[in-house]
């Protein structure tokens, strides 16, 4: 099982997120954004970090690097993407997810340990919750405010598109408490907080993050 | 602030609209030069014109200035820091004081280096620019040692919490810190976060990176090779930060002076994360024989170190360094201190892939010069000759002086102002009162505000971050190895004795390393002092670089660095003396650290140490009466090796469960945040005079919580370090017998309180949820 991870300039957690890749058991390819070569990888993760600076809008450049219109296609095929921090803005704005991210209701950059609950347990990145637990991960954002028109939101709910929602305290004022959707089919989920950083008790707040990386291997398998 | 340069190039006056050339120097000896607006002396100038045989050209003035200012050439401070220097030769350290940061073995294989540095002028002129580039040149002077950098850290002090300025200086300092570590992706660790009113006009905002190589790897500072091409790499150069270093770093901030906006670098993360990412692709693909960082000085110092540290000759030709506005004169190019730049030294056949690189990484490369034969840095600029220096005498043989020393008269009156005098509290209520000030002042309270603006996650090898007593972080994730930081200042017990106020800091930034288990290795101290200029001020430098550097032989620690800060007074006050000192130490294996909270109940409290009735500086005079005086608490060193040792060995054998160390604010301070951390009260019965027992702040002193209390008392015994039994953990109360009952929630809330109070409430304004909204499924 070979899962890419993507470096855009300014991707930060690329690393983090090969390693969850590997303690999750599959093999970490790392891609670099301005190649057009997939690899024949079975998955791809787009990282967290500040690709082009955030410059113009987060993740506004990213999503118009050459690899990205190789992994639009993929995704409309099927293929499973994980989109974590910056890597959900990057497909909000490449299209893959609806809604948007802004700049945090209160201005300011925030990284603390965050109960989350799993909405769907059904995705490909998902699917080793439980629908409804509650999971424990970090969140560290400074536009992870996520917004939609009041009627697309609905349509999102209507849908069961809201795929992670934080509880217990809402970090960037999103809508509807939502940390993370999924395309219609459930192939491609995007979520503002860090599964990757929480895989080893030794340097996360738990290991709650590791069933995005499980779930996809058996997505994977079964697809 | 340059107008007396562009004048010379471009505007009225007999040399109107004629470059300053070598040639034209050498004709017009008698021309009068804007030295003193650059910060030079005359009787530098003078020296100047002695070693050219000439009069500088403006060009050579302007290098001159910068590199012989007090932040670049340490011409006050170079004559007591020889005593760093003289510490016995460690086999730990692989590269020592002198070059970018020391470089220190931390075990298989692996090399460490770290430093800490200041930007405080710049901070408090633009607080967020400011902060955020002393984070980037820091960043950059650890890259440039061969080090992927992996961790930062930051001490900051600002004046009186609710005073009106820090409420513009300290949210900018943190935005920018935040905003430039969190963008490069790099975890904060830890740091400190204080207030004074002697910091009302000086912010200090000092910042530690840390970073991680193999032995092989170490890369220097110099320009050897002839043939061998300069090769300026990242950003383009442009108008920002022109004269940062002689102008802002090395003057007295004056009420009437001029703004010194423009002295300020501006920052851009991004661009240094690309830097970073092709310097280390360029080390491992092994393209460099030579590389220096643009920082302080820019151009100038990088051109001037290289050739000064190689063989000594180097030619460049300005025209080719890339420009963001083009007006800009040749000697505000050479000065400018634009950030997220580099200077590599290349051998000609790897020229291409090196630009390969920079290519793939969207970084900017030009070859700007090239390693000449003979000892001459030479400079052309549209075809003619403007600088001819021989480098060394640039860089490294700048003014040293001996400047005069005065114990300040004030000092005895303030060391016979014994806080043994002031009213102490009389009930279990005016104790408990007191507690929770010291615990809810600003500089006792959480500091979650601050740290959550940062990320301490990125690149998952935190294992501690703040508020733990030191930083972790592993480098290995096969062998877990590891390193921890510390670093910390205390300018109160420094106020009241320079010398024995050093020696507490490295004793406390020793002790916080040794609790989280690691062994202690070296030493990096940034110097924050007031000018050099006041004998007294003077005498306080002197007194704490003689305490660190004896305390650094006792404890057998190498001092690998550092950074001197002068000049941090608004008028005729000076800041306290605040040395801040950072101690690296090495875990075998991260798994074994230790954390500062109390997690389970039914463990038992330890106190390691002996306390003694020690108010002097202490967080209890200054919070509750607003009282400095009498002596800083006693530094016994060979009582802190002792501790430190018997720590390692705890963590080791997995015998403590949680360690603190005492500092400001003592036991009350320390019990308050081991219980806070994870919510776990405790039952304690305090022996002796409870009042000292809670507020004294007697070194060499750890609380530990342990489910084998027998063995760390064989072990205890072993170090020669007494224990006390102070009692259980548990509850949601922190209780000691007969004298407070502090449940854990009004502590919690008088805790955290404190900043949102004085900074917001970011909650306030986060866009709430219509109710109804939320579907609960």
């Amino acid at each position: 099982m070979r899962i890419g991870v993507i470096t855009f300039p300014g991707s930060l957690d690329d690393v983090d997120a090969a390693r969850a890749v590997r303690l999750a058991g599959a093999e970490p390819v790392a891609l670099w954004h301005d190649d057009h070569d997939l690899e024949d990888v079975d998955a791809i993760v787009l990282p967290g970090g500040f690709s082009y600076g955030d410059y113009l809008r987060a993740g506004a450049i990213a999503a118009r690097a050459p690899m990205m219109q190789d992994v639009v296609d993929r995704a409309h095929q099927g293929m499973p993407v994980l989109g974590i921090c910056n890597g959900f803005q990057v497909l909000c704005e490449a299209g893959l997810l609806p809604g948007a991210l802004t700049r945090n209701g209160h201005l300011h950059f925030r990284n603390r340990d965050q109960a989350l609950r799993i909405e769907r347990a059904d995705t490909a990145w998902t699917q080793d919750y439980e629908a409804g637990q509650r999971i424990v991960v970090p969140v560290k954002n400074g536009e992870g405010r996520y917004v939609a028109a009041p009627a697309d939101l609905d349509r999102i709910e209507g849908e069961g598109r809201v795929a992670v929602r934080y509880v217990e305290g809402n970090p960037n004022g999103s809508m509807r408490d939502i940390a993370g959707v999924t395309s219609e089919n459930g192939r491609v989920v995007g979520l503002m907080p860090h599964p990757e950083h929480a895989v080893e008790d030794l340097t996360g707040p738990s290991t709650d993050g590791l069933g995005f990386f499980t779930s996809v291997l058996k997505a994977v398998v079964s697809a | 602030m340059t107008q007396g340069l562009s004048d010379l190039d471009t505007g009225p006056g007999p040399l109107s609209h004629q470059l300053d050339t070598v040639e034209l120097a050498a004709r017009t000896p008698d021309l009068e030069q804007p030295y003193g607006e650059l910060g030079l002396k005359s009787d530098e100038y003078a020296r100047i014109r002695d070693i050219l045989g000439r009069r500088p050209t403006t060009a050579e003035l302007a290098m001159y200035s910068v590199m012989w200012s007090e932040h670049c050439s340490y011409k006050s401070s170079k004559a007591h820091l020889r005593r760093f220097g003289d510490l016995p030769r460690s086999e730990a350290l692989l590269v020592g004081i002198g070059e970018n940061a020391g470089v220190v073995d931390v075990g298989d294989g692996y090399a460490v280096t770290f430093k800490v540095e200041s930007h405080n002028h710049p901070s408090y002129v633009e607080p967020y620019q400011g902060a955020a580039t002393g984070v980037g040149g820091i960043v950059r002077d650890i890259l440039t040692m061969g080090a992927r950098p992996i961790a930062v850290m930051d001490s900051l002090r600002f004046g009186p919490a609710d005073a009106p300025d820090t409420a513009r200086v300290l949210p900018g300092v943190v935005a920018g810190v935040g905003g430039y570590g969190n963008c490069l992706g790099l975890p904060n660790i830890g740091g400190e976060l204080l207030f004074d009113a002697c910091y009302a006009g000086n912010p200090l905002v000092n910042a530690l990176c840390v970073g991680v190589m193999k032995h092989e790897d170490v890369r220097l500072a110099k320009a050897e090779g002839v043939g061998n091409k300069v090769v300026l790499f990242g950003a383009r150069t442009g108008g920002d930060g022109i004269g940062g270093v002689s102008v802002l770093a090395s003057e007295t901030f004056d009420e009437e002076g001029p703004a010194k906006r423009p002295s300020v670098q501006v920052g851009d993360p991004f661009t240094e994360k690309l830097l970073i990412e092709a310097c280390l692709e360029i080390f491992r693909e092994d393209l460099v024989t030579g590389i220096q960082d643009l920082g302080g000085a820019g151009l100038s110092c990088a051109t001037s170190e290289l050739a000064s540290a190689g063989t000594g000759g180097m030619h460049i030709d300005l025209d080719a360094v890339p420009l963001r506005d083009s007006t800009l004169t040749p000697a505000e190019i050479l000065m400018s201190e634009s950030q997220e730049r580099m200077c590599a030294i290349v051998e000609p056949d790897k020229v291409d892939a090196f630009l390969a690189v920079c290519r793939k990484w969207g970084v900017l490369a030009t070859v700007i010069g090239e390693v000449t034969d003979g000892d001459r840095l030479t400079v052309d600029w549209h075809g003619e000759r403007i600088v001819d220096v021989p480098p060394r005498t640039v860089a490294h043989e700048g003014p040293v002086y001996d400047r005069p020393m005065q114990r300040p008269a004030d000092l005895d009156d303030l060391q016979a102002d014994d806080p043994a005098a002031l009213p102490r509290p009389a009930t279990p209520e005016e104790l408990a009162a007191h507690w929770l000030a010291v615990v809810a002042s600003p500089d006792g309270a959480d500091k979650t505000w601050v740290t959550e603006q940062y990320d301490r996650y990125v690149r998952g090898n935190t294992v501690l971050a703040q508020p733990d007593d030191a930083g972790v972080v592993r480098i290995d994730e096969g062998t877990s190895r590891g390193i921890a930081l510390a670093l910390d200042g205390n300018g109160r017990y420094a106020r009241l004795d320079p010398y024995t106020g050093a020696q507490l800091n490295l004793a406390e930034a020793y002790r916080n390393v040794a609790v989280s288990g690691a062994r202690p290795l070296a030493v990096t101290n940034c110097l924050n002092f007031g000018s050099p200029e006041e004998p007294e001020v003077m005498w306080q430098f002197a007194e704490a670089v003689r305490g660190l550097a004896d305390a650094c032989r006792d404890l057998g620690l190498p001092v690998t660095g550092g950074n001197v800060s002068l000049y941090n007074q608004t008028g005729d006050v000076a800041i306290n003396p605040t040395p801040v000192i950072g101690v690296l130490g090495v875990h075998e294996d991260v798994r074994t650290r230790v954390p500062t909270g109390w997690r389970t109940a039914g463990e038992t409290v330890l106190l390691l140490g002996v306390t003694r009735p020690e108010f002097g500086g202490s967080a209890w005079a200054s919070v509750v009466h607003g009282h400095l005086g009498g002596r800083p608490p006693a530094v016994d060193l060979e009582a802190e090796r002792s501790l430190g040792e018997l720590l390692a060995a705890l963590g080791r054998e997995g015998l403590v469960t949680s360690a603190h160390d005492l500092a400001d604010g003592g036991l009350a301070q320390a019990l308050a945040e081991s219980a806070l951390r994870y919510g776990t009260g405790a039952r304690l019965t305090l022996d002796g005079d409870v009042f000292t027992a809670l507020f004294s702040e007697s070194a060499a002193r750890v609380v530990v919580t342990t489910t084998d209390p027998e063995a760390v008392r064989v072990t205890a015994e072993w170090a020669g370090v007494p224990v006390t039994e102070l009692g259980t953990t548990g509850g949601d109360v922190l209780a000691v017998d007969g004298v407070a009952e502090l449940p854990l929630a009004e502590l919690r809330a008088a805790w955290s309180a404190t900043l949102p109070a004085l900074f917001g409430t970011p909650e306030a304004t986060v866009g709430s949820v219509p109710a109804g909204t939320v579907p609960t499924s």
